[in-house]
């Protein structure tokens, strides 16, 4: 009996949330390498807009991209809550995002993701892979990182 | 235990036999009576042997075992070295390259037998003329050695229990020999045990090894010193058990005997009184044995026949092999990166102590010792990833000699400075490059040999290859006595082909046309052959030497020939540079780009073309605004006198306009990382002493 609840929970996944303006949205934990704080970003000039430019993260460069501007929601405001959140990705190595808040760290079984299947027009829907369902009702947008990473040409 | 395990050495060693023989069958076919060199070639061709049949590459250990015959009857003097044999034992070595680099891709070594090949050997091996009585001198010794040195080969002191005993009885009852030995291994061996495999892996081919001393295990371990003993049953004669294990490279020597029935009980009765009377043993045949068990070094030691008849020779001329380690390049990395956080560490101080503007001078003290220290860890790491360029030269000549053949044309290559050292990444990478300068030289450089007569140079035509440390960088020069660059063509060419218009060919100089030879898609040969003029070669030569932050030019006088400079940072990890600022940020120029500093006042700055220039002492130089080209406003006043850094690019220079000159710094250079890669100016990132990130100009893609 114990080792089938060991099992159970192994279907969960933990997302942090965060906050975006008004929205919370999750990351799945896995691809977290790190979470600073909001410190310098040197310019790198030429690229694409959204890359905000690089920080030093105890002696590595590590490019920082705006999710806020790849979404096209309004220009990044850095408050005392803003975060970098250093992820880990195989393809293109460490890179930080910028949010606006670290909320929590939670846990979703694997019943309460909902995946997204509509193809939507609105810029900011396409960076979302799944729909979490909190016990009491609430909802949160799970980010799909690989498309929030993606560089596009047009920005 | 799997054999795969030993594939790196493998591959990593039968490169160097390859090279070595090479190197060594030019040397023969200048000197073909030079004993030294034929027994180089007869040991390095006698390893590849060994090593590729103890790993189980039979068609690889066929070609070599026919080499190694030809060479066998070189050096006994019944063949004479021939062009002919040379040319087909050099194709023996493509095709074992070949084989290496199936092994190295895919871990097998193909399915081609090169049979024409192993013909034409024994032709050359059935030339000789007097082959039986040279060929069984060198077995004598061998068996006889063991014997006549009176020796007490460790195999002796081997006990055994009963189930031991039983199993060599029941051996020796079914008619097999039962042998002792005693295998030693060379002195310089890194890999005792990985040696020791591969004498138990021969052995196995042939019979069971009954028993070892010390155990397998231990010699897994690499827990013995430079020997070890066995008892091993097998059906093959001793001779044959001696040559299996002697084929295994950096292996000193084998001395075995035949034991028979009677011995074994002997044993036996050895191993009972052990038992209850450790201190003595009683061993009634040799007696030496008790004497000195503990001794080292057996005295003499069996030699492979091959190496018999030449151990004098090569004691006394034994070259001065560099001992080297092979270090893990991610291991060096980690190294280098612990370096540039202590110089980051130093450079927080610095920055601490100036804002501390009481001057502490014991701070300062400390900081000026940690600088020391740094400077010096640093350029040990250095020194740690530099290698000679020789490793990559050395296949020149052997390039060289088969050009001389296709084209037709004599040419000899004079190489120099192949001892000067590099960083290993720029090593790897610089061999096609100079592979391409000198097919280049031999094929557009060179001249036939009836136009070199009439234009009163001697017929055969000289290349050279010097390479030469100067300051920060390291310069390779391939140079040739040919023709020289037509500059004529050249710019015909140009305009024909639409690189340039003939407008622009008529206001250019000789240099500057010149320089369109590294054009893309730019071949001025007459005749397109196999060995260059395809247009790609000075193109593609020029990126990747620009890619490793180096720079390559030519200069060249008609009928004179043509010099093609290569220069090289010497190493790609540290920096000195000048910090400057524009518009706030901070940004870093490599020194070594820099060619002067000049303070201008805004009326200086003439338009010519729509282009900004400066007259700088009688040179106009076109003026870069930084500002413009890394998006950002300038902070300076434009009435102000301006601060141009003129760097340099070859023979280009260009003036950068900065805001402020902030002082130079040793800077570690980092990579902006795989996400931002369309930015082209800027070739890396930095960290400062205060934790900001500043970023390094790449000058080069200014111009």
């Amino acid at each position: 009996m114990e080792e089938l609840k060991v099992e159970l929970r192994s279907e969960t996944t933990q997302f942090i949330i965060v906050r975006l303006g008004d929205e919370q949205y999750g990351i799945a934990i896995k691809y977290v390498d790190n979470i600073v704080r909001m410190q310098h970003i040197t310019r790198v000039p030429k690229v694409q807009s959204y890359l905000k430019g690089v920080i030093n993260l105890r002696g590595e460069v590590i490019p920082v991209m705006s999710i806020r501007v790849k979404m096209d929601l309004p220009a990044d405001e850095y408050t005392k809550a803003t975060r970098i959140i250093i992820l880990k990705l195989e393809q293109q190595g460490n890179i930080g995002i910028i949010v606006d808040e670290v909320k929590e760290v939670v846990t979703l079984d694997n019943s309460q993701i909902e995946k997204v299947a509509y193809e939507s027009k609105e810029e900011k829907d396409n960076f979302i892979f799944a729909i979490g369902k909190y016990a009491d009702g609430g909802l949160i947008s799970l980010l799909d990182l690989n498309s929030v990473v993606l560089e596009k040409e047009s920005v | 235990m799997d054999v795969s395990q030993y594939l790196e050495i493998f591959i990593d060693e039968t490169k160097e036999h390859l090279q070595n023989l090479n190197t060594e069958i030019l040397n023969l076919e200048q000197d073909p009576e030079n004993v030294d060199t034929i027994n180089e070639i007869f040991r390095a061709a006698h390893s590849l042997k060994g090593m590729a049949g103890t790993m189980g590459y039979k068609r690889m250990q066929t070609l070599t075992h026919d080499m190694e015959n030809v060479f066998s009857e070189v050096r006994n003097g019944s063949i004479k070295v021939k062009g002919n044999m040379i040319d087909i034992l050099f194709q023996c070595l493509d095709a074992l390259e070949e084989y290496l680099n199936l092994i190295q891709e895919s871990g097998d070594e193909g399915t081609n037998d090169n049979e024409p090949l192993i013909r034409q050997l024994n032709v050359v091996l059935n030339s000789k003329e007097s082959p039986a009585p040279v060929e069984k001198k060198p077995e004598e010794p061998v068996k006889k050695e063991p014997v006549e040195e009176g020796d007490a080969p460790k195999w002796l002191s081997i006990k055994f229990d009963g189930t031991q005993k039983h199993v060599l009885q029941e051996a020796v009852n079914q008619g097999k020999n039962v042998y002792g030995l005693t295998v030693k291994v060379q002195e310089a061996c890194i890999l005792k045990a990985a040696r020791a495999f591969l004498v138990f892996k021969a052995l196995e081919d042939l019979g069971e090894v009954i028993i070892s001393s010390p155990s397998v295990q231990d010699i897994e371990d690499e827990k013995f010193d430079l020997d070890f003993s066995l008892i091993y049953v097998s059906d093959s004669p001793l001779e044959k058990v001696l040559q299996a294990v002697k084929s295994v490279s950096e292996i000193e020597g084998a001395q075995g005997a035949a034991i028979d029935e009677e011995k074994i009980k002997d044993f036996t009765g050895e191993a009972a009184v052990k038992e209850k009377e450790p201190v003595a043993v009683a061993v009634e045949e040799p007696p030496v044995v008790v004497e000195k068990p503990v001794e080292r070094k057996p005295p003499a030691v069996a030699q492979s026949p091959a190496a018999k008849g030449t151990e004098k020779k090569s004691q006394m001329s034994k070259p001065a092999v560099n001992r080297t380690v092979r270090v893990d390049i991610e291991k060096l990395d980690v190294l280098m990166n612990l370096v540039s956080e202590l110089i980051i560490a130093k450079n927080s101080l610095v920055s601490a102590s100036v804002g501390d503007s009481a001057g502490n001078s014991s701070v300062n003290e400390h900081i000026e010792y940690l600088e020391s220290v740094t400077t010096n860890l640093h350029e040990s790491v250095m020194k740690v990833r530099m290698v000679p360029i020789e490793s990559v030269v050395s296949k020149f000549p052997r390039m060289i000699r088969d050009l001389t053949k296709k084209l037709d044309k004599k040419m000899e290559l004079y190489m120099s400075g192949e001892e000067t050292e590099l960083d290993r990444t720029v090593v790897d990478e610089i061999g096609d490059p100079l592979m391409h300068l000198l097919r280049n030289a031999a094929d557009h450089g060179l001249e036939p040999g009836e136009v070199r007569k009439a234009a009163g140079k001697p017929e055969v035509g000289s290349i050279f290859l010097d390479a030469y440390q100067d300051g920060n960088n390291v310069v390779i020069e391939v140079r040739d006595d040919g023709a020289g660059i037509n500059t004529d063509a050249v710019k015909e060419k140009a305009i024909s082909r639409g690189v340039i218009t003939p407008e622009q060919g008529e206001s250019m100089t000789d240099q500057e046309i010149m320089n369109l030879l590294f054009h893309a898609g730019f071949s001025t040969a007459e005749k397109v052959s196999d060995i260059s003029g395809r247009g790609v070669g000075l193109d593609v030569v020029k990126s990747k030497i620009e890619a490793l932050s180096g720079e390559v030019e030519v200069k060249s006088k008609m009928g004179m020939g043509s010099t093609w400079t290569i220069r090289l940072p010497l190493t790609l990890a540290i920096i000195q540079a000048l910090m400057v600022d524009v518009g706030g940020e901070k940004y870093a120029i490599s020194l070594g780009s820099i060619q002067t500093i000049e303070d201008i006042t805004p009326d200086e700055i003439k338009t010519v073309q729509n282009k900004e220039v400066i007259n700088l002492r009688g040179i106009v130089i076109p003026i870069i605004r930084l500002n413009g080209v890394l998006d950002i406003e300038s902070k300076k006043n434009p009435e102000d006198n301006m601060t141009v850094v003129i760097v340099k690019k070859g023979d280009r220079l260009a003036g950068l306009v900065v805001d402020e000159l902030m002082g130079q710094q040793e800077i570690v250079i980092k990579s902006l990382g795989r996400y931002i890669t369309k930015c082209k100016i800027i070739s890396g990132a930095t960290i400062l002493g205060d934790g900001e990130v500043a970023l390094i100009l790449d000058t080069n893609a200014l111009f």
